[in-house]
């Protein structure tokens, strides 16, 4: 085994009352993209804690093995002295801050004190180059889009001459287009002899990059697989990461659909900061009862903002168009108008723009219909709980009480505390912004049939997603967006992932 | 990894005494914190703290800074800050003295008026807050130079007084009733009953609580922990409110601080109203689009801040005798300190109204045993800043620690 860069045995890991890392064993060959896989809460991120020394040596057990020493690090910048760099899922950049200064930020190309520009600027150039980016050293980071901050992230590690990258779902936020160039800077790095662990949920990355795959299931190795001896198939990466099958990933539904809910006509809004942009153009969606439509497109496509826009005018201005609900015009000019008028929105960012995270799930679960829990502006506290616990228990939320504060609590069920929310605000046509982004498979399948639960409701949902497959497996009409347009709409026979990719690139080229 | 409860509806709800006390540490440990410096000041002062008189005396020296500290808390939760309430409490008391002195206001015309004067001040300072979103921090700094100036110009930089005897009674007057003779001890009856009847009703509230959410599965204390709680609760107020009959009563401000300190629990716990500040604080992009007009939450909290802050002016003027240039110079720095004493957070969406009366009584009993032993200014601020330091180290060290 000479060849293997790392080596992690038995680890072991308890917090207060959970073990969340019992005899984990981790094995990367030099060289290769070794992805870790697992659903929330697996183990994943403590591992990598472990390994980089957040959590220091003596805090666990177990042996890091790393170039034939075993190692003990104290703290993060022990692993890092010796190549080790992790990338979390949260980027640690600071956004006002140009990208030269991020690269070499606590490790200035300075003499004395005084940091020598050229030289950074000149360094830095050759780092961007090294991850295909183009962007000025001196332009802030908050000024490029997600995809290339990340690249920033990479190129930050390389300057800290990284031997073992470690990515933490580094495609989480990303549209295809970004992660598919992110992925292949990764293959083209490893042909260069560098070795990175990937952390993520999409198991079509896995496939696409992964040398080898190790799956965690509660704080354990259940497996190990080697993608260079055998084929490996997604379903038996979800089989040995749930320890079920699963037959089907999308929940079979038959719901007879009604009549319009929802219609909206010639939909148009500018942007919210550069006032003289227009971000929406003239933008016609119908939902019916019963149904669930998707919108797919590409990041920046403009489908959060008609999502914001169209729920009081949360985002944009300039806004105007039509919107009907059951075939009367209604004011959704503010979110209690839009509430009242039957609509509600299940944000993307859950964490800033979905809960109040130091408050408990009952407040969080009454937050956006309070009037159905007062008299007279005095809550009845007895029923809130009532009601609280009713939709834990149906939506199966994971928690120790409906006491429990939010930020406590996993992705997948601080989604459903959001969705507990919106329920409670009896909408009639719900729309879901990336329902399931971040959230593991098991609990996606749940989030899946509670969608389905709506429906066969009645209501009618408009869910907004970047997965594809996700749009095809629960849809029943799908929208394609493209730069502030809908260029297609394709019914449920008619959509896969061709035709709504060639109904996007169409419409870029009939632009030009 | 969250640990998750095997079943919820098959455990007892009453938790144990050590688990409700962790739950609960923040109120516990000022509450304690607070008994220990009276208890402290008690003996250090030779007795002098809880005599009847001083008693008085710590009621009317205080009732301001609780009276704003109400006001500053919901700013507090809500995200803001407001630095200006010195400068109102000045402002309307000049207000106040010109009415009822140079013009002879009738003084319920004048109270009413100078209510809505700081309702209106906290108004203009809201309307900047909230729909033009400049931070609180440097609008009511403002605010702060703003109405100072105000003062000196309306007062010509003059002192104005005496108030008429009416108008001083909001603050120095004591509850009417008859001097009545308990074994041999002179007491005053009405405050008597009003104590007595307080110590029943917060009793009989309290268990009815108990017994509501035991009903619905709620977590409650040990029995004989509530008790025990409760008991020491019940006698610790009747002991204050005995010692008070004994000098001239229960005064005027008192009563009005306390009804104001009921209704604003009621308020900030169980209406929808202080759910949303409380939810605008934790997360307010959260809680608009929620459909919660925050805009408006925002500038209705500093109305009411305004409003309190106009009470405590005339509260002040009239305990004074006069409305003087200097008044409530530096009181923005003590409410704003009871409140994070009492636990709330800068950052907004928490702070309760119970801790920031407590911590306006921490600051308020050092003041006052300090004053008695005759430490000097000097010190005194010294020691104030570093217990404001030490609360909010103890917060701070509790959550990283849980």
């Amino acid at each position: 085994m000479d060849n293997t860069i790392l080596e992690m045995r038995n680890i072991t890991k308890t917090f207060p009352g959970v073990k969340a890392l019992e005899n984990v064993n981790l094995k990367v060959r030099q060289g290769e993209i070794h992805a870790l896989v697992g659903e929330n809460g697996a183990g994943k991120s403590t591992l990598m804690k472990v390994l980089s020394g957040v959590y220091p040596a003596g805090t666990y057990d177990g042996d890091i093995v790393y170039e034939g020493d075993v190692r003990h690090f104290k703290a993060l910048k022990d692993s890092e002295e010796i190549g080790i760099v992790i990338i979390h899922q949260e980027l640690a950049l600071v956004p006002l801050l140009s990208i030269a200064e991020n690269i070499f930020l606590g490790n200035e190309v300075a003499q004395n004190g005084i940091i020598k520009w050229q030289e950074a600027f000149k360094r830095t150039k050759e780092l961007l180059s090294k991850v295909g980016l183009k962007e000025s050293p001196e332009t802030l980071v908050t000024d490029i889009g997600v995809g290339k901050q990340q690249l920033v992230e990479i190129a930050k590690a390389l300057s800290k001459s990284v031997k073992l990258l470690i990515l933490d779902e580094p495609t989480a936020s990303l549209n295809e287009k970004d992660s598919d160039a992110l992925l292949d800077l990764l293959i083209e790095f490893r042909n260069q002899g560098l070795t990175s662990i990937i952390i993520t949920h999409k198991l079509n990355e896995v496939r696409k990059v992964a040398d080898q795959i190790t799956v965690l299931r509660d704080g354990m190795t259940v497996k190990s697989l080697d993608c260079q001896t055998e084929e490996i198939s997604e379903d038996i990466i979800i089989k040995n990461m749930v320890g079920r099958e699963l037959a089907d990933r999308y929940p079979p539904r038959s719901v007879p659909i009604g009549e319009t809910i929802l219609e909206v006509k010639n939909w148009n809004a500018f942007h919210q900061h550069h006032r003289d942009r227009q971000v929406l153009h003239d933008i016609n969606v119908t939902v019916r009862k019963g149904e669930v439509v998707g919108i797919a497109g590409l990041m920046g496509a403009g489908r959060t903002e008609f999502a914001m826009s169209l729920f009081g005018k949360s985002y944009g201005h300039k806004i105007h168009g039509d919107v009907s609900m059951h075939g009367k015009p209604v004011d959704v000019s503010t979110v209690r108008k839009a509430i009242d008028a039957g609509l509600a929105y299940v944000t993307e960012d859950r964490k800033h723009l979905g809960l109040v995270l130091g408050e408990n799930i009952v407040h969080n679960t009454t937050l956006a219909n309070l009037a159905g829990v007062s008299k007279a502006t005095v809550i009845d506290t007895i029923k809130e709980s009532k009601i609280a616990s009713e939709y834990r228990s149906k939506l199966r939320i994971r928690s120790s009480s409906i006491f429990q504060e939010t930020v406590n609590l996993s992705g997948g069920n601080q989604q459903k505390v959001v969705l507990s929310k919106w329920l409670f605000s009896d909408p009639d046509v719900l729309i879901l912004d990336e329902p399931t982004r971040g959230i593991d498979v098991g609990a996606k399948y749940e989030i899946y049939t509670i969608i389905n639960q709506l429906a066969a409701d009645g209501k009618g949902v408009l869910m907004i997603s970047s997965e594809m497959p996700e749009l095809l497996g629960t849809c029943d009409r799908i929208y394609v967006m493209n730069e502030g347009r809908i260029v297609a709409e394709l019914p449920k026979g008619e959509a896969s992932q061709e035709t709504i990719m060639r109904a996007i690139m169409r419409s870029g080229e009939k632009k030009q | 990894m969250t640990p998750v409860n095997p079943s919820a509806t098959e455990e007892s709800n009453v938790v144990s005494v050590a688990d409700y006390i962790r739950a609960n540490i923040r109120e516990y440990g000022m509450l304690i914190a607070l008994v220990a410096i009276m208890v402290f000041f008690q003996f250090y002062t030779g007795g002098i703290l809880f005599k009847p008189v001083n008693l008085t005396n710590l009621v009317l020296q205080n009732s301001f800074i609780v009276i704003m500290a109400l006001g500053m808390l919901l700013v507090i939760v809500a995200g803001h800050i407001d630095l200006s309430v010195g400068s109102i409490v000045a402002f309307v008391g000049a207000v106040a003295a010109i009415m009822t002195v140079n013009w002879q206001m009738n003084f319920v015309l004048a109270g009413i008026l100078c209510l809505v004067i700081g309702g209106a001040i906290g108004a203009a300072q809201g309307y900047w807050i909230a729909y033009h979103r400049i931070p609180a921090f440097i609008v009511t700094l403002a605010g702060m130079l703003v109405f100072r100036g105000l003062t000196l110009f309306v007062l010509g930089g003059k002192n104005i007084g005496p108030f008429p005897k009416d108008f001083q009674v909001i603050s120095t007057g004591f509850l009417p009733g008859e001097m009545i003779d308990i074994a041999g001890i002179p007491l005053h009856s009405t405050s008597l009953v009003l104590t007595v009847l307080g110590t029943v009703v917060l009793f009989y509230l309290a268990w009815r609580r108990r017994k509501v959410n035991e009903s619905h599965g709620i977590d409650v204390e040990p029995y004989g922990f509530f008790i025990a709680q409760n008991v020491i609760i019940s006698l610790a107020i009747l002991f204050l409110g005995f010692q008070l009959s004994t000098y001239k009563g229960l005064p005027n401000v008192l009563v009005v601080m306390l009804v104001l300190i009921a209704a604003y629990t009621f308020v900030t716990r169980r209406t929808t109203i202080g759910r949303r500040i409380y939810a605008m604080g934790g997360n307010e992009k959260a809680t608009k689009l929620s459909g919660i007009n925050t805009e408006r939450l925002s500038f209705y909290t500093f109305v009411n801040m305004g409003v309190l802050a106009g009470l405590a002016g005339m509260i002040i003027a009239a305990r004074l005798n006069s409305a003087t240039p200097k008044a409530g110079v530096g009181f923005e720095l003590d409410v704003i300190a009871a409140c994070f004493i009492g636990g709330a957070s800068a950052s907004g969406g928490v702070g309760k109204i119970t801790g920031a009366v407590i911590g306006a009584f921490i600051m308020g009993v050092m003041n006052n045993g300090m004053s008695i032993v005759g430490l000097g200014i000097d010190f005194q601020q010294m020691v104030k800043g570093l217990v404001l330091l030490a609360a909010v180290f103890f917060d701070v060290y509790n959550k990283n620690k849980g």
